[in-house]
């Protein structure tokens, strides 16, 4: 061991030399080529950086050289010092390289394997629909309002112009509650609402013009359960009631309305009809999204979507009746309104192809899940 | 009302090439919904002849009897020779003129008619019956046997109208006039901008004093009646083939001459008539209510017993009769065929109260072509004419004789005036239509209308429909055509999006599908039954349920109180179909009686009724709930190559709870219960703060096996089921954002020994009130039983997680606050720390 200031030790000054620099790094060069892997290496580095190797050795002896000798030395042994870090460290990354290379190729997996091992849920087509015909509505300012399914029979008729014994009230085939008499009887004065109607009668008298609300909702008729038919279904409603508004206005809310759900290009059609709380009334179609009308007539390009009638039936509308306005506080006068209402399993068939009603009624999962979430 | 074409053009004069399509779209344009356009004889090709037959020779030896017959058919069959035709019917003799068609022609259904071999003798052609040639049914279902004055080699096909176009239109409940030939036409001639040939202008005379006597007594269920006689009806007339077919295209069967007649006139005008055996009625008709009890046998062969309610026509006897319903079998016309001949009729055309009409129909469940013309309102005005008509046509057909007699009862009515303002049409379409054309499209329909900007409309009598200013914009307004309306978008006041209860209820369907469950919307119907599986106690408040009067079966009378039976019937139906790994769920309304629902009364509808009256309305009505539920059955995880699988079981209905709790920020309280229809052992009852009340919100767990067998539901399934509108209420405002500290956490874990049957839930409550406020989190991340554990005994192993929002926490600070928590574990649950 020397230290600075000891005497002059000229074997030890030999490690010093140029000559024997160089070998002492080329060894160190050669050793770091040969090894194989990291743990050679690791190795190897011990031998050649560490405390005990000849240039650690060496670069100690620096201290013992007369200081006149010290600058040349130390730059010799530093540089060979740094040559040999970077070869190590060249080395490992090589070797890394090499041995990730290996552990990725070994610790590949079939990606390809299935996964089921939470099956998805879903939201019912029937949900998720209404939600986004709901949605159409609330992105241009109207509200969502919602009602009880047992109804006031005031609310489902007497409040719509449904006069007592006008054969209109017989349409709707209804389900009636029985009194808290039990009475077997239709005077119970209750009943499952037989549309989305009765909500806007609440809606009138619950606030004040200006009214932009769509009623979503499950209703109730006794027709038998069958490919096309079902007691319990569900309509969406729309009531405006504002100063001014027309039949064109009602017009250009359906087109928005199909267009938002069916496409830019698409349109509605009105064709006369008679519901006691609008008048005047209409039945609404919309072109047939699918051939766009271009099966009319067309033998060879038949639509299963429209029965080549080139419309699809939507459902019912026009003006409030002011007769409804009067029964729910509302001045006809000074207000004017337009409302509409369809059957959401009806536009579940048509824009998703499903040919049974009682598909949508059952619940099977094999229906349901491939909705998913939103539709 | 179905409408042939062929009749509706002796109204209207519609171009020759217009077919019953080009019909149809215009008056589906005008607003009468014309749902079909049946072709009648579609597909028919003579030779179709009139043919007199001279003999028939009875052929022996076949199974059924059979003719062979000679023809005459004139020079139909090119010839002039007598056809021969075998023939199997028998309803005709020697010198019956009948309908024979030739070989070469094709009758409906693409049957080519040719000469062919059969029973021995070669057949040249048939002899038809009505069947044959779709002609509908006449009753007889033989062969057709003409009246004898038309001639051999007559072409039938025209003889016997086959060939037309037959419209079928929905009325809708405010056009009764449309079931009417005249109100079909006057529509088609407003479409075709053509003239109207009305058949109710009559000439019809004045009423006097000698008709026969009509007594009302009710004017205002019959505002108007009016009787006239015609005798000498010769017994052997029979309904000429024109009107049997008219009848028979628009759905009705020919009967009699005087039967017809009033239903071809009803056709025609829309005013239904009643025909009576004069020498049947005893004394002057009388039209009164029926007393309660009070019996008829109507036409139908039906007793009815009739209601006070119920108008009847009446003679010295009683009851004749069901005002504007259906006649009494003992004033009934007799048939033709049988010995009583009817030769004196007395005809009624009245006019009758569509509401009364309305409800007598519905109380009897007897709908008729009458009832359902009244209860839509016939035009009083027709009634004359009507009568009229009926008349004639009797007199023509029947070589009656029209007595002078005529009677007319008719209560004092004015005509119907609504003020409207001219531009009334133009502001509902919002269309500038402009006076001149208001005024001509409402005289179109029948109206008077006078005056400028404000017009006094007088309504025809046949349209007691139109009673409102916006009942007339509807008559502009579609016949300028509502394909003519422009397309303009309202804008609504700026909104306020979704309700904090509607994103509630959405965000609750999401997690859950989101957790792997598939939502089902099941019928609410119920009924004892299913309550029975369930296990539910005889005083369950789930079953007081709201019962149907008229339940689609009577096995499911009631609305449901819980969502679990129609949810647990989906979990079945799609087990049964094979998916056995079952994760459902639905939010719906359930229906529970308050046990104080109030009648309502009656309100108007004339005004805003008050918010009084309003309450009274929702006080009858049953308390409805938004709940929701999910059942889970077989595997929640699946086994695969990743490993094992996990069965469903209770741990996953009580998350699915928690899922619903954390959607709403609300915490779950959880506690052991027993309550049907789950395991009493691995039943939770579900609790969360409501205005600083724990509140009971749902249970969820393993189903009792009994359930399970009663239902015959999977083995081990589960089920949750809370009320959202608790959670609702549970909702505590805004969240408050947690304060993250960077500060290293001090993690210190412990395991107690607590009793078998000391809840987690107590463990953990008391484990996190003693560590205070520097613990972040604790979880459970063990439960153990076992020998060194002792019997009766489970060490349940926390990791406690501390740390302080200002400093770096030393270990004695963790160590003092996890002793804390581990005293008052001790304390409250006698806890002991295992090792310890």
């Amino acid at each position: 061991m020397s230290a600075p200031n000891k005497s002059y030790d000229p074997v030890e000054v030999e490690a010093l030399k140029p000559e024997e620099i160089e070998r002492i790094r080329d060894e160190a060069f050669a050793a770091f080529a040969a090894a194989g892997d990291l743990d050679a290496l690791a190795q190897a580095k011990t031998a050649h950086t560490g405390g005990t190797s000849p240039l650690s050795l060496a670069n100690r002896e620096i201290g013992a050289l007369p200081p006149q000798a010290k600058a040349e030395a130390g730059k010799r042994v530093g540089q060979a010092r740094a040559a040999v870090g970077r070869a190590l460290a060249a080395r490992q990354t090589e070797l890394e390289a090499e041995r990730d290379a290996r552990v990725l190729v070994e610790e590949a997996v079939d990606v390809t394997l299935p996964y089921d091992r939470t099956p998805a849920g879903a939201r019912h087509p029937l949900t998720t629909i209404m939600e986004r015909v709901a949605d159409v509505f609330v992105a241009m300012g109207y509200e969502v309002a919602e009602g009880p399914e047992a109804e006031a029979e005031w609310f489902n008729f007497d409040a719509l112009n449904f006069v007592p014994d006008h054969p209109a009230r017989q349409m709707q085939d209804t389900f009636f509650v029985e009194g808290a008499d039990g009475a077997k009887n239709d005077e119970s004065g209750v009943v499952l609402r037989t549309h989305t109607s009765p909500v806007q009668a609440r809606t009138l008298l619950d606030r004040e013009p200006p009214v932009y609300v769509v009623c979503p909702g499950r209703v109730y008729r006794t027709d038998e359960l069958d490919a096309t038919h079902t007691p319990v279904f569900h309509q969406i409603e729309l009531l405006a009631v504002d100063e001014g508004l027309t039949m064109a206005d009602l017009k250009g809310t359906l087109d928005h309305m199909v267009q938002a759900l069916f496409g830019p290009d698409m349109k509605t059609r009105l064709r006369p009809n008679f519901f006691p709380f609008t008048e005047p009334s209409a039945e609404m179609d919309m072109v047939c999204y699918v051939c766009r009308g271009e099966s009319v007539g067309n033998p060879d390009r038949p639509c299963r979507t429209c029965g080549s009638e080139g419309w699809i039936e939507l459902g019912g509308c026009g003006m409030v009746n002011p007769k409804v306005l009067i029964a729910c506080g509302v001045d006809p006068q000074k207000y004017s309104g337009f409302a509409f209402g369809f059957g959401i399993e009806r536009m579940l068939m048509f824009r998703h192809n499903v040919e049974d009603m009682r598909d949508m009624v059952e619940g099977d999962v094999r229906f349901t899940r491939p909705f998913g979430m939103e539709i | 009302m179905r409408v042939p074409l062929s009749w509706l053009r002796e109204y209207v004069d519609l171009p020759p090439t217009e077919t019953g399509r080009d019909v149809q779209a215009k008056l589906v344009a005008v607003g009468l919904e014309v749902e079909t356009v049946e072709q009648i004889g579609a597909g028919l090709k003579g030779p179709l002849v009139v043919g007199k037959v001279l003999t028939i020779e009875e052929l022996e030896g076949f199974k059924k009897p059979i003719r062979f017959c000679t023809v005459d058919v004139g020079s139909a069959n090119g010839t002039g020779e007598p056809q021969e035709i075998v023939c199997g019917a028998r309803n005709f003799a020697v010198g019956d003129k009948v309908v024979v068609v030739l070989p070469g022609a094709v009758l409906p259904g693409d049957f080519a008619i040719a000469a062919r071999k059969t029973y021995g003798r070669t057949s040249h052609g048939m002899i038809c019956s009505t069947d044959e040639l779709g002609m509908g049914d006449d009753g007889t279902h033989g062969i057709i046997v003409l009246p004898p004055e038309h001639e051999a080699g007559t072409d039938a096909i025209e003889l016997l109208e086959l060939v037309d176009e037959v419209l079928d239109i929905a009325v809708t409940p405010d056009r009764g006039y449309c079931l009417s030939m005249r109100g079909v036409a006057r529509e088609t001639a407003i479409a075709y901008g053509l003239p109207l040939r009305d058949p109710a202008l009559l000439d019809v005379p004045a009423p006097n004093a000698y008709g026969y006597p009509v007594k009302v007594s009710d004017p205002i269920g019959c505002d108007r009646f009016t009787a006239r006689t015609v005798v000498g009806l010769q017994p052997e007339a029979r309904s000429p083939i024109w009107m049997q077919r008219r009848l028979q295209k628009a759905g009705m069967r020919p009967i009699s001459l005087a039967v017809d007649v009033t239903n071809y006139v009803m056709l025609e005008l829309g005013q239904p008539l009643h025909a009576y055996d004069r020498t049947r009625i005893d004394g002057p008709i009388g039209v009164r209510r029926a007393e309660q009890g009070e019996k008829l046998t109507t036409l139908d062969g039906t007793v009815r017993v009739l209601d006070a309610a119920d108008l009847v026509i009446t003679d010295n006897r009683g009851p004749i009769g069901l005002a504007g319903v259906m006649g009494g079998a003992n004033t009934e016309i007799a048939d033709a065929s049988e010995d009583a001949h009817t030769t004196e009729v007395v005809i009624e055309a009245a006019h009758f109260d569509a509401i009364s009409i309305a409800r007598t129909a519905r109380r009897h469940k007897l709908a008729s072509e009458a009832s359902k013309r009244f209860e839509r309102g016939v035009d009083p005005q027709a009634a004359a004419a009507a009568a009229q008509r009926t008349v004639d046509l009797l007199v023509l057909l029947a070589g009656g004789t029209a007595e002078a007699g005529v009677t007319e009862v008719s209560a004092p009515s004015g005509p119907r005036t609504i003020t409207m303002a001219a531009d009334h049409p133009d502001k509902v379409a919002g269309v500038a239509y402009g006076r001149e054309t208001v005024v001509r499209r409402l005289q179109e329909v029948g109206c008077d209308a006078y005056g400028q900007d404000e017009l006094l409309v007088t309504a025809p009598s046949w349209r007691p429909d139109l009673n409102e200013p916006n009942d007339l914009a509807e008559e502009v307004i579609r016949l300028e055509g509502y394909e003519n309306l422009p397309s303009t978008l309202p804008t609504p006041p700026s909104g306020r999006g979704l309700t904090d209860r509607q994103r509630l209820h959405r965000r609750v369907g999401r997690a859950l599908a989101g957790a792997g469950y598939v939502e089902a919307l099941n019928y609410p119907f119920t009924g004892e039954a299913v309550l029975d599986q369930l296990g539910l106690e005889a005083d369950d408040a789930r079953r007081r349920t709201v019962k149907l009067v008229n339940p689609l079966s009577d096995e499911e009378p009631s609305l449901r109180t819980t969502l679990l039976p129609g949810l647990l019937g989906a979990l079945r139906r799609n087990d049964g179909r094979g998916s056995h790994d079952l994760a459902l769920f639905e939010t719906g309304l359930v229906f529970r009686p308050t046990g104080q629902e109030t009648k309502p009364v009656r309100l108007p509808v004339d005004r805003r009724p008050s918010d009084e009256e309003i309450a009274t309305l929702d006080a009858a009505l049953p308390r409805q709930p938004r709940r929701a539920a999910v059942v889970l059955a077989g595997a929640r995880e699946q086994a695969g190559w990743w490993g094992k699988g996990r069965p469903a079981d209770w741990a996953d209905s009580v998350e699915a709870a928690r899922t619903i709790a954390r959607e709403a920020g609300v915490d779950l309280t959880v506690r052991a219960d027993q309550h049907a229809p789950w395991h009493p052992g691995r039943c939770a009852a579900l609790y969360v703060t409501v205005d600083g009340e724990e509140t009971l919100f749902g249970h969820a767990g393993e189903l009792h096996p009994r359930v399970i067998k009663e239902l015959h539901l999977p083995e081990r399934t589960c089920a949750m089921e809370v009320e959202l509108d608790v959670l609702e209420q549970a909702v505590d405002g805004a969240l408050r954002a947690p304060r993250i500290s960077t500060f290293p956490v001090a993690t210190q874990d412990v395991a107690l020994v607590v009793g078998q049957d000391v809840p987690a839930a107590d463990v953990e409550r008391a484990l996190r009130e003693g560590a205070g406020e520097l613990l972040e989190t604790l979880r459970l991340f063990d439960v153990f039983t076992g020998e060194q554990i002792g019997e009766g005994h489970k060490s349940l192993a926390y990791a406690l997680r501390f740390r302080a929002a200002d400093r770096t926490l030393t270990v004695d600070e963790a160590s003092a606050a996890r002793d804390a928590a581990v005293a008052l574990a001790a304390e409250r649950t006698g806890a002991v720390l295992r090792g310890a």
